[in-house]
């Protein structure tokens, strides 16, 4: 492996911890149940990805070949990430609901 | 369409996945991936309607590249926020956005495409599928965001789905 490549990678990877420490000093530092959503998916998206392009350059260049497959982690990732999310900002917007917070009302029908 | 392939992209995109997650191409693979391939939609059948034709690949390609782009901005930004939230809360809001989209796999697209993006949260669909409501991490103008969101994302899956 070539010292470009393993530079590459080492920023790659360093760059993906420096985002996943952020996600949790957000998911820390923020006050609102819905803001700190956010910070999270900092982890499951652009820390993810730099780990996913890190190991595409890691095992590409070690096998000199193209080492694609690691791609279905960022689409399998993009679709399984947004069910829990989902779910988790309904069971949210449902229980502030019952405790009566301040809240925007359920959206109604708007033609019938 | 017909009866064996009900959705013939989703059986080529589950033979190109086993293929990729194998990491070989012998015919017993190969043989494989294509059982899977026509297996899988005739089970799933019965719990969704198989989707419509899908129009315009190059709308769509275009739209994958430019999430692709929003989520690395949108996480940023959202990582900005988180940084400086001592000096600055950042200004998060429910948003209502009303919709034309009605096709419910482009509402399913919206959803994911939402959700992907660090900025926003998908949270809430009225019952007829005319609004959604979103939470938005930092919400600058309201106006700008719906009329940004709906011409960057809920036209061109209209354009591709309906």
């Amino acid at each position: 492996m070539t010292p470009w490549g393993e530079i590459a990678v080492a920023i790659l990877l360093l760059a993906s911890g420096i985002v996943v420490l952020i996600a949790a000093l957000g998911l820390w530092r923020l006050q609102d149940f819905f803001t700190r959503m956010h910070a999270p998916a900092l982890a499951s998206t652009l820390a993810a990805w730099l780990v996913t392009f890190a190991s595409i350059i890691h095992f590409s260049t070690r096998a000199n070949e193209p080492d694609l497959h690691v791609w279905l982690i960022i689409i399998v990732l993009s679709i399984t990430a947004p069910v829990t999310t989902i779910v988790l900002a309904r069971a949210a917007l449902f229980r502030r609901r019952r405790a009566g917070d301040e809240l925007p009302p359920p959206l109604e029908r708007q033609r019938y | 369409m017909n009866r064996l392939l009900p959705s013939p992209l989703t059986s080529a995109g589950l033979l190109v996945l086993w293929l990729l997650l194998s990491r070989s191409f012998t015919p017993g693979q190969i043989l494989l991936g294509i059982l899977l391939a026509v297996a899988m939609p005739l089970l799933m059948l019965p719990l969704r309607p198989a989707a419509g034709p899908m129009r315009h690949p190059v709308v769509l390609t275009r739209l994958v590249f430019r999430v692709g782009g929003d989520v690395v901005l949108s996480a940023l930004e959202v990582a900005r926020g988180v940084i400086f939230s001592h000096r600055r809360l950042p200004r998060s809001a429910f948003v209502v956005i009303p919709l034309e989209l009605r096709d419910e796999h482009a509402l399913a697209a919206l959803a994911m495409i939402t959700a992907v993006i660090p900025g926003t949260v998908w949270s809430e669909l009225a019952p007829d599928r005319s609004a959604v409501l979103m939470h938005v991490f930092d919400l600058a103008d309201e106006a700008d965001f719906i009329h940004q969101f709906k011409t960057r994302y809920e036209f061109p899956l209209k354009e591709v789905f309906e």
